[in-house]
């Protein structure tokens, strides 16, 4: 088999398209410029690691069925992680949209980073919007019932029921899930394929 | 071809100064233990709440006689969600617009709720083995419209009371009215009625709870519940949870506007906020190509905090 053969193939191309965008020493770097030194930066892999414990919380309690941490200790337990992960998650999140907007993070061709970040932080809303009102109590009743005035005045709530217990669940457990935690891989591969942004260069004019 | 001019809010100088070690991986490893840590102490310190669901059997036994009016109104046509509109039902002009935007009629009627059949009528049609339920449901049928209006018309005048188990009510001429509302009455202290209202096509399963939380929210008893733990809509409730947790506090942006006029006063508060929330999250996430507001960093020069090691240099 020739060369030429070899290189028009699909896989060769995509292979070789990857490894350009985002060679092994821009996915796991191990220097960074100097100017990436600030407390800031933490909060981007706090959000990561508390998206990885939200995950893995809700995995096991997804393990035994939506009302088991009613009734065991165990279960209540792991409810309780898995809604202080998301409150860490969510603070985390906050902290490193502000500092990046602060920082205009977009600069130098980044603009698809910020977006992605941007609709991340939306997909996180709806996850752990619809995970309140699949808590099988007083909480998720309540806000169930408050929240379906403003989604049915958008015309939403005629598809997406949030009376519907069913429903949101399994929007909070597969569906939204699945649209967040593969936009924060977009938007980490993007941030490694982009670099951090650099400060603003305050001797260049306007 | 002219060469693109420089835009410091668009464009960068690539970095050519000095770089430093930096472990991606022990970074992330420290972080996971911290926040691992940090989780479990949480956790274990504070837990999280779950206060147990209200049910139509509580509320009936908690307050019998707000069951019984909420029921009457959904007989009357007078509830909440008899006077919804889309998507439960076609009440004219009941829904909330955005100006000439009447997103929420538009959409059409998706989940058909109709209170006084599904909630009183055909509910009590399931009883088995109650001839005098039985009676007052083919009295109401056989009757005419004109009939029932006046029953209901002299029913609402007065007042229930509750005592030795059972619902009274003064002298009315409102045909089977009351032997309705006691008999739901009853089916809601006996348990049934949560059961009897979920939907979901199915006999057996259900997961769809429209039909008892919706009849649940037009009383006045579950609001209460809600009000003692400042969960209600003008105390930031959208947001809060039952005790003293944070709940979602990301979503103070979209509950404030709910206690500031001119939302706070109007009728098409949700279409109004909800449009809001929506144009300023098109803004937060097209911020990169929006004049102006792309050049906030750069003129608040926040920036100089957060690089001020760069920067002294």
């Amino acid at each position: 088999m020739s060369n030429a053969t070899i290189d028009r193939q699909w896989t060769t191309r995509l292979r070789r398209r990857v490894e350009g965008a985002l060679p092994p020493e821009k996915l796991l770097p191990d220097t960074q410029p100097s100017y990436v030194a600030s407390w800031i930066y933490v909060f981007g892999v706090a959000t990561l690691v508390a998206l990885a414990l939200v995950t893995l919380s809700g995995l096991v309690l997804a393990l035994k069925g939506p009302t088991w941490w009613h009734v065991s200790n165990v279960g209540h337990f792991v409810n309780s992680t898995h809604l202080w992960s998301v409150e860490l998650f969510f603070f985390s999140m906050v902290i490193h949209l502000w500092g990046k907007f602060f920082m205009a993070a977009w600069r130098g061709n980044r603009s698809l980073t910020w977006i992605t970040g941007g609709v991340t932080f939306m997909a996180s809303i709806g996850t752990a919007f619809t995970g309140y009102v699949s808590q099988t109590n007083f909480d998720s009743q309540w806000i169930a019932t408050q929240a379906k005035d403003g989604i049915n005045s958008t015309g939403i709530g005629a598809y997406f029921n949030v009376l519907d217990l069913g429903q949101m669940l399994m929007w909070h457990i597969t569906l939204l899930p699945l649209a967040a935690i593969a936009l924060t891989g977009l938007h980490v591969i993007l941030v490694r394929k982009r670099g951090v942004v650099p400060p603003f260069a305050d001797e260049v004019a306007a | 071809m002219s060469k693109k001019s420089f835009n410091p809010d668009v464009d960068v100088v690539e970095w050519t100064g000095t770089h430093r070690p930096y472990d991606i991986i022990k970074e992330g490893t420290i972080a996971l233990v911290v926040m691992s840590l940090l989780v479990v102490l949480l956790s274990a310190l504070f837990s999280s709440p779950d206060d147990r669901p209200a049910t139509l059997r509580q509320w009936s036994h908690s307050d019998p006689v707000d069951f019984a009016n909420t029921a009457f109104s959904e007989l009357n046509g007078s509830s909440g969600t008899a006077g919804y509109g889309q998507p439960y039902n076609n009440t004219p002009n009941a829904t909330q617009t955005i100006g000439p935007l009447a997103l929420q009629r538009w959409m059409g009627v998706h989940i058909p709720v109709h209170p006084a059949a599904d909630f009183v009528l055909a509910t009590l049609a399931t009883l088995p083995d109650s001839p005098i339920i039985s009676a007052a449901l083919q009295q109401w049928k056989s009757s005419s419209n004109t009939a029932q209006f006046t029953w209901m018309e002299n029913f609402a005048k007065v007042t229930p009371t509750f005592s030795a188990g059972a619902l009274h009510f003064p002298p009315v001429d409102a045909g089977p009215i009351p032997v309705l509302m006691s008999g739901l009455t009853s089916m809601a202290r006996a348990g049934s009625l949560d059961q009897s209202l979920l939907g979901g096509g199915s006999n057996y399963y259900s997961t769809d709870y429209t039909r008892p939380l919706l009849f649940l929210a037009d009383g006045n008893w579950f609001s209460g519940l809600a009000e003692k733990q400042h969960l209600a809509g003008d105390q930031w409730g959208m947001m809060n949870e039952t005790g003293s947790y944070p709940g979602q506090a990301w979503l103070w942006l979209y509950t404030f506007w709910y206690q500031v006029p001119p939302f706070s006063a109007s009728e098409n508060a949700d279409s109004l906020i909800w449009g809001l929330m929506m144009v300023l999250t098109v803004i937060m996430i097209f911020v990169p190509f929006i004049p102006g507001v792309r050049s906030i960093p750069r003129r608040t020069k926040v920036y100089r905090l957060i690089w001020r090691n760069h920067y002294r240099k």
